[in-house]
């Protein structure tokens, strides 16, 4: 049982390690709807990756920075408010993903695994690949977690002490692009934002300070991975749910304790 | 020039239609004490921004002196209730270093004990010391306050002015503090600018209390002796927190003779 469910465990705990700094990150900076219309963005990346033959993960990460960069400057407009237009763009992006990859009869795609991942299907290569990204997203924070911090107390006190406003919140954009790239294929467009989201929650009842945050996210994250495939294993459910089912299940319990300070 | 902190020559701004800058200079001096007075709406935040370089001005020229260090404390800080942030990791933030410089710093401005409280859960006086000690952490060559005296009471307004004018003496700092009135003005201010999106006058505050131009903006109120301009001999002893060691009631300024 063990080498068959090892590929698809290490692939998902590398997902969810990520998660718990990049989850903190959503969380503070009330960005859930965005990862959201990032994830459903990168279905329309994945179905490019297959029309033009090129890597499914380069494109994923194209599409979902190219999203990013439009929404950033198409929020400065006064004419939509943020979240209209947050929902205009996922479900677009969405629609014409799920569309683009209908007309590539050429090509026989489950739709499903893309939305709600296939951990069972992951290979060695997949989890080599999924490690290597999670290691230089988790440099890349810790390098620039100062910076990443300052802009999300306050990005005025942030640029007034010298903090590159713009390339740090550039540097979120690409993280949060590459992470769910990385999510896309194991636990699924429309479950990453829940990854993201659900541990850093359970985890701030359980911090007073904002790296505490982040680490108990990741080891709420790596639990819900864990517990979720076990369920799946043992109950036959599908993987993607199950992780998230646990993740809720380990959130509620978060709540049995009173908030710190 | 060259020993200015930050200048600022006919800078203009506007908002759409709405001039908030009209042909503004500043000059910032190291050492130097200025105030920035006008009513509600003058264009005073507007300003501080320009200094701070959160705002590029429509006309005009803003000269900063190259590596130069600013300690801002804005008028509030909003931190959001999904983020769990101590006092200490919110000063480590502006300048990361040993423990020790972090509990100097609360304890100049006389709030030592809420090292390891949530920023969150700090009372406007609290968070407001709180602001000035992480200004003062990074060391700056120039201190901008946005109005520091908001919501503190006569004598807390009094121990903050003492605490400023005592880093400007031994840093050699620049200060630029925000004020909406006259009266609040520190004795200890060197320059005073009356805003009005252009300014109307600037000088000592003694010399901005008597001009015409300060009057007719404040109106009438102005020149009650209720309201008189704050020369406040400092002799008494209170720390930071209000508490004045002598009796309060002479503890006021302008109708009052001090002895």
């Amino acid at each position: 049982m063990i080498e068959l469910l090892l590929p698809s465990l290490l692939a998902g705990l590398a997902v969810a390690l990520v998660s718990g700094p990049m989850g903190s990150f959503v969380v503070w900076r009330r960005m859930a709807f965005f990862g959201d219309t990032l994830a459903h963005g990168a279905l329309l990346g994945a179905a490019l990756a297959l029309a033009l033959d090129v890597n499914l993960y380069l494109a994923v990460v194209v599409a979902c920075l190219s999203i990013a960069l439009a929404l950033t400057g198409l929020q400065q407009q006064r004419q939509i408010a943020g979240d209209t237009l947050l929902g205009i763009v996922a479900h677009t992006t969405l629609a014409l993903g799920v569309i683009s990859l209908s007309v590539q009869q050429s090509v026989q795609v489950d739709l499903m695994a893309y939305l709600f991942g296939d951990l069972l299907a992951v290979t060695w290569n997949d989890v080599l690949a999924l490690w290597a990204g999670a290691a230089l997203i988790i440099a890349l924070v810790v390098w620039q977690w100062r910076a990443l911090l300052s802009i999300t107390v306050n990005e005025e006190l942030a640029q007034v002490e010298g903090v590159p406003v713009a390339f740090t919140r550039l540097l979120l954009m690409l993280l949060l692009a590459l992470l769910i790239a990385g999510a896309i294929r194991t636990v699924g467009v429309l479950l990453i934002t829940s990854l993201l989201v659900i541990p850093a929650a359970g985890a701030r009842r359980l911090s007073s300070t904002p790296e505490q945050m982040a680490m108990r996210a990741s080891v709420l994250g790596l639990l819900s991975v864990t517990l979720g495939m076990a369920m799946s294993w043992y109950a036959d459910t599908p993987v993607g749910p199950s992780i998230v089912v646990a993740a809720a299940a380990l959130f509620v319990l978060t709540l049995l304790r009173r908030p710190p300070a | 020039m060259s020993t200015a902190l930050v200048q600022l020559d006919d800078v203009s701004l506007s908002f759409g239609a709405e001039p908030v800058l009209e042909r503004v200079s500043l000059t910032l001096n190291p050492g130097g004490i200025t105030t920035l007075i006008g009513p509600n709406g003058a264009g005073k935040s507007t300003l501080a921004r320009v200094v701070l370089g959160l705002q590029t001005p429509d006309h005009g020229r803003v000269w900063r002196r190259p590596g130069l260090r600013i300690g801002y404390m804005p008028q509030h800080l909003q931190v959001d209730e999904s983020l769990p942030l101590t006092v200490d990791r919110f000063l480590w933030l502006a300048a990361p270093g040993r423990t020790r410089h972090r509990r100097e710093a609360l304890a100049r401005t006389g709030v030592s004990h809420l090292r390891r409280r949530a920023v969150r859960r700090l009372s406007g006086g609290e968070l407001q010391r709180v602001l000035l000690a992480r200004a003062l952490l990074r060391k700056p060559d120039l201190l901008v306050l946005d109005e520091p005296a908001q919501g503190v009471d006569v004598a807390g307004q009094d121990a903050l002015y003492g605490l400023l004018s005592e880093v400007r003496e031994s840093t050699g700092c620049g200060i630029l503090l925000i004020s909406h009135d006259l009266h609040l003005v520190m004795a200890r201010t060197d320059q005073v600018v009356c805003l009005q999106h252009h300014v109307c006058c600037s000088g000592t505050p003694e010399s901005v209390s008597r001009d015409p131009a300060y009057h007719e903006l404040f109106g009438p109120r102005a020149g009650t002796p209720n309201l008189a301009l704050y020369t406040h001999d400092h002799d008494h002893a209170h720390d930071l927190h209000g508490h004045v060691h002598d009796n309060p009631e002479h503890h006021d300024h302008g109708e009052h003779h001090h002895d």
